[in-house]
């Protein structure tokens, strides 16, 4: 099971959605489509349309900025942030 | 007894202010949309709802709904994108909510409309008027000033749901009477200050408005002067004489005089605020053949603001309030058609758009 910790900007937006919840999946892009199973909408607010984040979130697998087709270990940390922008 | 409620985007969420009919004293709440940056916020009349389009910087574009004034809020995005791959178009923001015959329309950058008939759950796109003069060009990157291009606004026929004006910036007014299927141009007789390859297109409207007293009364604050039309768009004449600036956002018509249209004159370089640092709002009442500039109780010293696009709006009252908000985050109010002013709000975050509702 992969750790993803998500920007607090997220769960007030999606009723029950926790700033950290673990989830199986064996990339980026799979541990969003989890969550958006769950909270529907929640991968539109992380993603472009199509394969690409959305310009200002970054996402860290253990440490290590990744991309959607970042592999997860099954111990996995995989933190995503709100970055640069927002002034 | 009724309550006129203002609408309030700006660039830290949505807020409304509610006061009575006499339109005197004014409470406050918000912020809404948890911060995010609002372009315009509407009200349906029909329904009740709220609807505010918003960007974050973070988490896209999308619209934000409340069915209870503000009481309770929710946002969709769904539908609201030109699609995937490397050629789609890319939506950055969503600048100009319309709310007609149980549609909601919603122009978009790049330039698209969108629209939702479920009350802003789900939308689909309408139209990109691609084909149109100047498309060609519009979505070109190197054409973009900073941001991009895009739908502002979408002016909706009172009477007749498949007709309707879009405007995209920098190329002028579209109209289509059979829903979005085919649109012609609609800016004959407007100024362009700067060569023109094709006269249909190449105008930079900034703000189109209808008289509700007479469908077929149109008035523009364009990047260059104000201009009305008598035959529904199809001509337009410049009535900028007699106002001290032709440059301007905001604009909004008197709701039940076809005559009377109000402005808001801005230094059109890079300030683009009231001139001299004195505020004031500008109003005609004979269709643009004199001005008269409105200004008790605004501030007339040191007052270096800007109203946008969006930024004033007018009530349905016999004697209409006007309302208009700043991009420094002042909110002025007139219960007396503009005659006099108060502030009602002093330090709100940038004031992208006001509207205002009478409700039950």
């Amino acid at each position: 099971m992969a750790e993803l910790y998500l920007p607090s900007t997220l769960p007030p937006l999606f009723p029950g959605l926790p700033r950290r919840l673990e989830l199986d999946a064996t990339t980026v892009a799979e541990a969003l489509d989890r969550l958006d199973e769950r909270w529907p909408g929640v991968r539109d607010r992380l993603c472009e349309p199509g394969p690409g984040l959305r310009t200002h979130i970054h996402v860290y697998v253990d440490r290590e900025r990744a991309a959607l087709d970042t592999a997860l270990e099954p111990r996995s940390r995989v933190d995503v942030i709100t970055a640069i922008s927002g002034g | 007894m009724s309550k006129t409620v203002l609408i309030v985007g700006t660039y830290k969420g949505c807020f409304l202010l509610e006061s009575d009919e006499a339109r005197r004293s004014w409470e406050l709440r918000g912020p809404f949309c948890e911060n995010w940056p609002i372009f315009h916020a509407v009200h349906d009349p029909a329904t009740g709802s709220i609807y505010a389009a918003a960007a974050s910087e973070w988490h896209g574009a999308s619209v934000w709904r409340s069915p209870d004034l503000g009481e309770t809020w929710t946002q969709s995005s769904e539908g609201l994108g030109y699609g995937e791959g490397e050629d789609a178009l890319k939506l950055s923001k969503v600048s100009g909510l319309t709310v007609a015959n149980g549609r909601i329309f919603a122009g978009a950058e790049n330039p698209g409309v969108f629209e939702s008939r479920d009350g802003g759950e789900t939308w689909s796109l309408l139209t990109t008027l691609e084909g149109q003069p100047g498309s060609d060009a519009w979505n070109d990157p190197a054409n973009q000033p900073p941001g991009h291009l895009g739908v502002p606004a979408i002016l909706p026929h009172p009477d007749d749901p498949a007709r309707y004006w879009a405007i995209v910036q920098g190329v002028g007014i579209f109209e289509t009477r059979d829903d979005a299927a085919s649109w012609t141009p609609r800016n004959r007789g407007l100024r362009a200050d700067w060569p023109l390859e094709n006269p249909e297109v190449g105008y930079c409207v900034h703000k189109l408005v209808m008289s509700p007293a007479d469908p077929d009364r149109l008035y523009q604050q364009n990047h260059v002067g104000v201009h009305r039309s008598d035959d529904t768009g199809e001509s337009w004449t410049e009535i900028t004489d007699g106002l001290p600036s032709e440059f301007g956002f905001a604009a909004a018509a008197h709701p039940h005089d076809r005559d009377t249209f109000y402005v808001i004159p801005l230094d059109g370089g890079h300030g683009r605020v009231m001139p001299e640092g004195r505020a004031a709002v500008w109003r005609t009442q004979d269709a643009g053949a004199s001005w008269e500039r409105l200004d008790e109780g605004l501030p007339q010293h040191d007052a270096h603001v800007g109203v946008l696009r969006e930024g004033m709006a007018i009530d349905t009252h016999d004697e209409p309030g006007v309302y208009f908000g700043t991009s420094t985050g002042q909110l002025f109010a007139s219960a007396d058609a503009g005659e006099s002013w108060s502030e009602i709000a002093t330090y709100l975050p940038q004031i992208r758009s006001v509207e205002v509702a009478i409700v039950d």
